[in-house]
Formats: structure tokens, sequence, C-alpha cells
């Protein structure tokens, strides 16, 4: 006799059980891409945050003058790729500079790891984020986004300025092509996997 | 003294209610803390007093009728994720959600669920 089917909720189909989501965070200055980026290869949708200035950002954020102001509204580049029915990825694209880290600091709990999205131009504006992972042990790449009629710098070059660990990986991109995107988002979870094996390995050793 | 009239209250001017408003001024919600991306999901039980709850609760409680995530919700309802937070937390409270976080927060996701993503990636 089959049992399989006894539905002791009276014929009501069960709800699929919700899909896994995993979350991939993008860090960068202003208008490095991070937007273009997240548009090209998600369905990308408004996320504001109006946060209480905590006391950490209390002592990196000037006050003075504005001491009524006690909330800072952030808007967030969030976007969404359904991978299969079971599986969503997200992307929480945030400012690079050093005031916003208490939102990163929620932002890395369980994320799968981070791309650091950078300008030849305006290197400097990576460096914070690169501090910011490095110091957490959060796996990221450097992806540099291609600006027509940048000069285009050779990588072991833009290496040496960042002063990156050798075990990062680099990639060149263009954050308008949704192929070029999604590269950037494969050499991370590629980066990701072959860390994972690296300390499994070195766990047995 | 500017009248009413002379006021500027276009969308320039900021959200006419500030958000806070809407949780009565709290900034913390209650209970468990909740990751961007734990699941939501309506539990269908019923609202005993549908009058006791905002019109910003039921827009929530509205979207988790299919599971979703409180990302999601907080860029549905264009409300900042900090008073979706406590909204949620509310709801929680009269147990009119569930929120679940799929990962352990503090663990790396498994090598396994990575190919995934990988093979998922590749086949976009």
């Amino acid at each position: 006799m089959d049992y399989g089917a006894y539905d002791p909720a009276g014929g009501q189909p069960a709800s699929p059980p919700p899909p896994r989501a995993i979350k991939i965070l993008l860090a960068g200055g202003f208008g490095v891409g991070k937007t273009t980026l997240v548009g090209a290869v998600s369905e990308i949708k408004p996320l504001r945050t109006e946060e209480l200035l905590s006391e950490g950002s209390l002592r990196t954020d000037r006050t003075e003058g504005v001491e009524a102001k006690t909330t800072t509204t952030v808007a967030m580049d969030f976007g969404r790729i359904s991978l299969r029915r079971d599986l969503v990825l997200y992307l929480f694209g945030t400012p690079g500079q050093q005031r916003f880290w208490f939102m990163w600091d929620e932002l890395a709990i369980g994320a799968l790891g981070a791309v650091v999205l950078a300008d030849t131009r305006r290197l400097a504006d990576s460096f914070p984020a690169i501090d910011y992972f490095e110091r957490r042990e959060i796996p990221f790449i450097i992806a540099l986004n291609c600006f027509d009629g940048a000069r285009r710098y050779a990588i072991e070059d833009v290496r040496m300025a960042l002063d990156l660990e050798p075990g990062i990986p680099m990639v060149l991109c263009d954050a308008r092509s949704r192929e070029s995107s999604k590269e950037v988002l494969i050499a991370l979870v590629e980066h990701v996997l072959a860390t994972a094996s690296q300390e499994a390995v070195s766990g047995i050793a | 003294m500017p009248s009413n009239d002379e006021r500027w209250l276009d969308a320039e001017a900021g959200p006419v209610v500030r958000p806070y408003a809407l949780t009565q001024g709290r900034t913390r919600h209650t209970g468990a803390s909740f990751d961007l991306v734990a699941t939501v999901m309506a539990t269908h039980a019923r609202v005993a007093d549908p009058t006791s709850l905002a019109p910003e609760h039921m827009n929530v409680l509205q979207l988790a009728r299919a599971p979703t995530t409180v990302a999601d919700i907080a860029s549905d309802v264009d409300l900042p994720l900090g008073v979706v937070r406590i909204i949620l937390a509310d709801l929680r409270e009269l147990g009119l959600v569930a929120i679940s976080t799929p990962v352990a927060r503090a663990e790396r996701i498994d090598s396994h669920t990575l190919r995934e993503v990988l093979n998922g990636l590749r086949g976009l």
C-alpha cells in the first residue's frame, strides 16, 4: 500500500521550500560602476537603508554642526539573480568609504565573498575596501572596470599599486556588459572554491 | 511666520512622514536578529484585530505570503531596511511571520553549494 500521497492537510499542495539565498558583496568608490555592474547581470531593485549613526561611525564621521542628524540614508545597489528555482544569488553594492563599514559588518556575515570594483584612474578609492576584506578574512577579488578612454595599465602595475597579496585574483571587466560582469562573479566563486580546497588540504597536512 | 501653503513638500524635501514615525520612533527591533537575506514567510495565522496593524505592517504581511527575503520586502515596500526590520519583528512577535536564516550565520558556504552557484552562473 502506498501511503506516500497521504496528505493530512486535506489536499492542499505543500508550498515548495524557500530558495537558498547566497550573498555577494560589491564594494568600490562612488562612480566606479557598481550600479552598472549590478544592473548588467541581475534584476536590480532599489534598496535604501536609513541607519542610526552608530558610535563606531560617529567616531569617523565629522558630525560637528550637524548634531541633530542621527540617521544617515544610504542607497544600496541590490540585485537578484535566480540561478535555479531553489538557489538565488543576491548582490549588495555598497559605498567603499570607511564610514559605511558599519553596514558591511552585517552584510559580510555569511556572505560568499566580495568583489572590489576598481577604476585605474582612482585606485586609492579601493584601498579601504581591500583593507576591510583582508582584515576580516573575507575572500575577495579585484575587478578593474575598463572605462572607455581610460589608460590601460598592465595588470602587474595595478597589483603593485594596490599592494595586493599574490593569491588575490584580479580581472578586467566592462561593467556595462552582462557577459563580462558574469565572468567577474564566476572568477569570485572560483577563487572562493580554490581557497576552500586549499584550506582543506592544509588542514590535513 | 510661514503659512502652511509656503512649505515645500515635494520629493526634494524628503518623505512627508519620517520613516521612523512608522515605528513610533523605535530604531531597534525586538527579539533575535535576522539577516538581510533571511527567509520571511507569513504563518497564515489569523490577524486577531486587523485595525491594530498599520497599513505598512499589512503591506509587509501581504508580501510575505510567498517566501521572500528581508531585503526583497524592503525594496518592494520602498522603506528603509531599519524600518522594515522593526515591522517584521512586530509581525513575528504577533506570530504572523516566521523568519529563518538559511545559511548558518558564522559558517562559510560549503563547497557543494559553491559548485552549484558556479554552474548556475555559467548557465546564465
